[in-house]
């Protein structure tokens, strides 16, 4: 199947998730439920392959993720291949899960710069979001160890119930941290998220707030600069998912499948393995990567809508999640006939008192184990 | 500006010419600016072995052209302000 009325541009940013393991538990994490059932079955000479053909395409940014891609033996070769092949090279860490000496070996390798993933400015909340211990000493250790090797330092922090009302103490302590940027990054309800909704989703209040301590910052000082991303939940208009379908973006998987973002693969489509198929192969002739390019799959409202450039009719991923059906408008959307799907889940969320469950492996095979019970009766 | 002063690009920025593209960019976290052929010519001459003044030369007698040193100027200007391109300590 070819797109109706789009040429196909080259992928530009390329995403290895080099594992699913990890040792934090994040209760927000976007990775699938039944992220158990993913193997790493990628070797290095895979990876390499993948950059490579990636790299003659055009794309020119590369992060490198997980999981943990600390946890990977091959990272550093990996980093150091990418930063031949010149692409830019972003490691998106949680800081955890390997020797500090890992630090300047990754600069010895190229590496550009860290994304560090930050959970709360104090031990104690930390532990609470990652179920781990050691993390908060881990992470302001690896802060330290990428300063001190001169690599540019990003943190992200996942905003969640759990930590909104830390905003100014993380917003403080990123800055002592040396971080070139910081991004404050309420996050979007997929996979282990959504399961937790209930336990994360902020009020409208507690957003409004954190976002006008944001902006005090901003105007007072100015040498971090702070990105805030809002959660869609509380929008009237959808997010331009991905800049649009295979239009910008392509993720690899562990076990080597190729994916429009990083959660696609929760959808009812097949998506091709590099194993099996080119990059090139992948992105310009599959039909999973071309099933959502340009606008010949959508309904109404999207179809008639003149606001379906800027969106693409938003998140896929989020439209099957809620409304069973993929091809409706994300109902984040007001436009959309499941809107109160999302207003439902918001006010349900602000009276309950759930725990979340961590996101690891036994909580995922228990998932795994339960769908499958549920579909033999 | 100080003209005499060795130019480098920051090294949190990579800066290479992109066949596919047929341009310069220069690629931050996430991020990628298209140069138009001014600024990639004037961008790919902050080597650290370069100062605005050397640049000017250079290009002036590659183009043949008297005119260009304020648009040199001008653009190393805003890419000082960016943080694209600093003075290099040797």
């Amino acid at each position: 199947m070819k797109p109706n009325n789009k040429t196909v541009s080259p992928p530009l940013w390329i995403l290895l998730e080099l594992t699913h393991k990890c040792p934090l538990e994040c209760t927000y994490c976007y990775n699938q439920l039944d992220f158990a059932n993913t193997k790493d079955s990628m070797s290095k000479e895979d990876w390499f392959r993948v950059m490579e053909e990636a790299r003659a395409m055009g794309a020119v940014q590369l992060g490198i993720s997980g999981g943990e891609p600390l946890l990977n033996k091959d990272l550093l070769e990996i980093v150091k291949k990418a930063n031949e092949l010149k692409f830019y090279t972003n490691l998106i860490t949680s800081g955890v899960g390997a020797d500090i000496s890992i630090v300047s070996k990754l600069k010895e390798a190229g590496l550009k710069t860290v994304q560090l993933g930050i959970q709360s400015s104090d031990e104690h909340t930390t532990t609470l979001i990652t179920n781990n211990q050691n993390a908060f000493k881990d992470k302001m250790a690896f802060a330290k160890a990428c300063k001190d090797n001169g690599l540019q330092l990003i943190v992200n922090t996942c905003i969640t119930r759990q930590n909104i009302h830390q905003i100014g103490d993380i917003i403080e302590m990123a800055e002592r941290l040396g971080a070139n940027y910081l991004e404050i990054a309420n996050i979007q309800y997929y996979g282990w998220a959504l399961e937790n909704i209930n336990a994360l989703l902020p009020t409208k209040e507690q957003l409004a707030e954190a976002k006008a301590i944001t902006n005090h910052y901003r105007e007072n000082r100015k040498d971090m600069k702070v990105f805030f991303v809002v959660p869609d939940y509380f929008a009237t208009r959808p997010k331009a998912c991905m800049n649009g379908w295979g239009s910008t973006f392509l993720t690899i998987n562990p076990s080597g499948v190729a994916l429009p973002c990083n959660t696609a693969n929760t959808l009812p489509l097949t998506f091709p393995n590099v194993k099996e198929y080119s990059i090139e192969a992948i992105w310009n002739d599959s039909e999973a990567f071309n099933y959502f390019r340009g606008d010949s799959w959508m309904r109404e409202p999207c179809r008639t809508c003149d606001e379906k450039e800027k969106d693409f009719g938003g998140c896929r991923c989020q439209a099957y999640a809620l409304t069973k059906d993929m091809h409706e408008a994300d109902p984040v959307c007001d436009k959309s006939g499941f809107h109160h799907v999302v207003t439902t889940k918001v006010e349900e969320s602000i009276n309950s008192d759930k725990q979340p469950l961590y996101r690891n492996k036994i909580n995922s095979m228990n998932i795994i184990a339960n769908r499958l019970d549920s579909s033999c009766k | 500006m100080q003209r005499e002063k060795f130019l480098a690009v920051n090294s949190h920025f990579q800066l290479q010419y992109e066949e596919k593209q047929s341009c310069y960019v220069l690629l931050y976290p996430e991020g990628m600016v298209q140069l138009s052929f001014s600024a990639g010519e004037i961008m790919s001459l902050c080597d650290g072995a370069n100062s605005c003044d050397s640049i000017i030369t250079t290009l002036v007698e590659k183009f043949s052209n008297q005119a260009i040193e304020s648009d040199v100027m001008e653009f190393l200007d805003e890419a000082m302000s960016r943080n694209w391109v600093i003075y290099h300590e040797a």
